[in-house]
């Protein structure tokens, strides 16, 4: 079942001159993890905002979990839809790690009871407990994203849209908050949509959908997407190592399989290679 | 700028940090309001014994408090003088031309200094033991009755503890951009009053358009998980009134029943 | 004059005398030779910014001495003195976009220059050759810098370090938050820069590749101490120490070790996908061969 449908979205911001988003129309499962990928200025986080109608498109469709977005309907799809923002700052309202994850619940005017489990809940599932009390600026940046998405479990909502939301992260928060969201995904069944650049968060989606000025250009598998190697830094992706590897190989007149293939699996085949030589 | 004592919180478990803001707000300005009847030897020596005692049940050295003082002094001695010189009246010390030290002058100034202290050291209490956000926990609780009247009381207290929150990403950029803008060769505080404004436009112009963009971020965000209406929203915090607010106050109430009786009955 | 930058025995407190004084560096020894590429890394919080700040006289050790040149700056050196180091030592600070504010980007360029004494022709000038050298379009350098994009912006703010005409650049993660081909380009203009125009390097990243593929000296802090330092193959020669102090490998060397272990033999550790691949080659069947 889809559970998010995008039909021919356009989008043009008052002062430009180019259409931000032109004629975009996708479909996302639910339970998948969907990348969208494009370089800066692509207009990735253009369509997020769309999606969960912080701006509204010129025309076209979106139908959120069998509810199309109007004006009227966009609180109840916000219900349903949490989205961790690029700056772990810029998202942080709460004074305190407790209160950020609250601040949603009490946006929906939750008792303070339920308030109370379900902070200490939320925080333990992203291995926050231990910090409920600091405030945000004794925080790395990779923390303020788990205390993000706290937040937004603990509203329980089927979609997680994730802008760009590891790019302002060092390698070690970037890898922890990846391991954190696979979790809870498997968890609390989540259809997944991230924006990002990242080799490592894209390699982690079912499908990835690559935008370039607005428009569709394709949908791939990662293993799809990957092997065409170079291409892929326009796409604002960077090459995996396997891909860079397989490059500089052949051009040292090594045999090489024309298929991508994962860390693991080009061991496997150069392993295999050198037994055979 | 990283040395101002004034305003700080200091971590603690003392008496005093474990306190209700409400109650330590009530306290402050019940104590700030009765140091302008305090008029001789006995009321001041209450008002000072209930401050120092105050200072012991918050676990931080006098020494700390003091430090706190340092940056009010040019202020203090500035306001010392304008009454000793314009307080008139009494016995004439010394004269000359049309500066005047009487013995009223004196006597005013002494008891200006005094207040001045007292008030300071007593908010300083106030701030050292309690974090910005209890105190505008604190505030919105004490005002919600004003809720009858259709103040926005919810959304007033979420626009401070938000403001609060902020101050230390704020700060922090201001010395980005300062550092930044030395490297580019820019000499602060030095040269005259228009070389001075001018070296703030490099600090100024980008640290509000840094602010916008975050204030932009901040609404999209705060939106995005569901913040529509600022009254209809329940509470994560509570304030709690305990045992060591309710002793507070009793000692307070009395102690400072005790200095206007004396001002008024002796 | 060729600058080289020494640190000797240096530590700092913030907030020195007060009861919130926290120590940020401690002991810390290093040399920065001229035309070197100097790597720093360490985690957040590891005393990377703050011994930055010593490089170029933004702070002042609280012990200890720092020798830019033939200058030398300790505790009780006035601040006045200190601003020509500003010139010789450029820096770009994370997300240097920050800085913008003129109302043209030729402006905001030529900026720096005239707080040297260059005169206002004379700095267009030079703002004109650099925002060239950075690769921006002719087109933009009359439009408002707060109209252009993330990327062009972050160009304007490195050009406008780089009109002051600094022998040594200092960049704080000038990659943060930019995409591949953005990263790329950065990372290209810094080698350009170092090997056309001979300048000093000192790059603050936590992207092992670049260190790997960029750097000939490696810094790593941890907790405000230089905890190691050498050239990129002796400090990523040993993984389970940098493992122990939560710092990764470039992705080639951590493919290497993994392959290691399938039997492949390594002379030395490759550190990029180049040297990966010169050594895996005469390990593997060669085209034409049939090996399936």
């Amino acid at each position: 079942m889809a559970i998010i449908r995008v039909e021919n979205l356009n989008y043009q911001y008052p002062n430009s001159d180019t259409q931000a988003i032109d004629n975009v129309s996708f479909e996302i499962q639910a339970g998948d993890w969907v990348a969208i990928v494009g370089h800066n200025g692509s207009g990735k986080s253009t369509l997020a905002k769309l999606l969960i109608g912080l701006m509204a498109a010129d025309s076209g469709k979106i139908t959120i979990d069998g509810q199309e977005l109007t004006p009227e309907t966009v609180w109840q799809i916000r219900e349903k839809v949490g989205m961790v923002f690029q700056n772990p700052d810029n998202q942080f309202v709460g004074a305190t790690v407790a209160d950020d994850v609250a601040f949603g619940m009490e946006n929906r005017s939750v008792d303070r009871d339920t308030m109370v489990t379900k902070v200490d809940q939320a925080l333990a599932q992203v291995g926050m407990l231990d910090y409920k009390n600091r405030e945000p600026a004794n925080l790395s940046g990779g923390q303020k994203q788990r205390v993000a998405l706290a937040g937004i479990i603990a509203i329980a909502p089927k979609i997680l849209i994730l802008d760009e939301a590891t790019s302002m992260l060092d390698p070690r928060g970037r890898q922890e908050i990846l391991s954190v969201i696979q979790d809870l995904k498997q968890q609390l069944n989540l259809t997944v949509l991230s924006i990002t650049h990242d080799i490592d968060e894209a390699a982690n989606a079912d499908r990835l959908v690559v935008i370039d000025d607005g428009r569709f250009v394709e949908e791939a598998t990662p293993k799809e997407l990957f092997s065409h190697g170079q291409q892929l830094v326009e796409m604002g992706l960077d090459v995996p190592l396997p891909e860079k590897l397989k490059d500089a190989l052949q051009q040292r007149h090594v045999a090489i399989p024309q298929s991508y293939l994962d860390e693991r699996g080009l061991a496997d085949w150069l392993r295999t290679s050198r037994l055979n030589k | 700028m990283n040395k101002v004592m004034f305003g700080r919180f200091i971590p603690g478990h003392s008496w005093v940090h474990r306190m209700d803001p409400r109650a330590k707000l009530i306290l402050s300005f019940l104590y700030i309001a009765v140091v302008f009847f305090a008029n001789d030897f006995w009321t001041y020596l209450i008002m000072t014994v209930l401050l120092l005692a105050s200072v012991v049940a918050s676990a931080i050295r006098l020494g700390v408090y003091i430090r706190g003082l340092l940056p009010l002094f040019w202020l203090m001695i500035f306001t010392v003088l304008i009454q000793v010189f314009f307080g008139a009246g009494g016995h004439v010390y010394w004269q000359w031309g049309w500066l005047v030290v009487s013995q009223n002058g004196l006597n005013s100034a002494g008891l200006i200094l005094m207040r001045f202290v007292l008030i300071i050291l007593i908010s300083t209490i106030l701030t050292f033991t309690t974090q910005p956000l209890e105190i505008a926990d604190g505030i919105e609780s004490l005002l919600s009755p004003l809720r009858r009247l259709h103040f926005p009381v919810a959304t007033l207290a979420l626009m401070l503890s938000l403001a609060l929150r902020f101050v230390p990403t704020l700060m922090d950029e201001a010395e980005k951009i300062m550092n930044a803008q030395r490297s580019r060769g820019v000499d602060f505080g030095e040269g005259g009053l228009r070389q001075r404004i001018r070296t703030i436009v490099p600090i100024l112009i980008p640290l509000f358009v840094n602010a916008f963009n975050r204030a932009i971020e901040i609404s999209t965000a705060m939106e995005a998980r569901g913040y529509q209406d600022g009254e209809n929203r329940t509470k994560y915090r509570q304030l709690k009134w305990q045992r060591v607010d309710t002793a507070s106050l009793v000692i307070y109430i009395v102690s400072l029943s005790a200095v206007i009786g004396l001002r008024y009955f002796s | 004059m060729a600058t080289d930058i020494t640190f000797e025995q240096v530590n700092y407190w913030y907030q020195a005398g007060t009861p919130f004084a926290v120590q940020a560096l401690k002991d810390i020894n290093l040399a920065i030779t001229p035309g070197s590429f100097t790597a720093v890394v360490g985690q957040t919080g590891s005393g990377k910014s703050t011994m930055i700040q010593h490089l170029n006289a933004l702070l002042k050790p609280s012990s200890g001495t720092v020798k830019i040149g033939d200058r030398v700056i300790t505790n009780e050196t006035k601040n006045k003195h200190l601003k020509p180091l500003r010139k010789k030592v450029g820096m770009v600070f994370q997300f240097p976009e920050n800085q913008l504010f003129e109302e043209t980007v030729i402006k905001d360029i030529a900026f720096g220059p005239q707080n040297f004494g260059v005169s206002e022709a004379d700095a267009l000038v030079l703002a004109k050759r650099m925002a060239q050298e950075v690769g921006l379009d002719e087109s933009l350098l009359n439009r408002s810098p707060f109209d252009l994009s993330g990327g062009q912006m972050r160009r304007v703010a490195i050009a406008g370090v780089l009109a002051l005409e600094p022998e040594v650049l200092v960049l704080d993660e000038p990659t943060a938050g930019l995409d591949p081909r953005g990263r790329l380009e950065v990372m290209q203009l810094v080698t350009r820069l170092r090997e056309e125009q001979g300048l000093t390097i000192i790059l603050i990243t936590h992207q092992m590749d670049d260190v790997a593929n960029y750097a000939d000296h490696v810094i790593v802090m941890g907790h405000g101490e230089v905890i190691k330092q050498g050239s990129p193959r002796e400090i990523f020669s040993d993984p389970e120490w940098l493992e122990a102090h939560q710092l990764g490998l470039p992705a080639a060397t951590q493919f290497a070790y993994k392959l290691q272990q399938d039997g492949f033999q390594f002379d030395s550790m490759p550190l990029t996908v180049e040297e990966l691949a010169d050594q895996l080659a005469p390990q593997l069947a060669k085209e034409g061969i049939d090996h399936e």
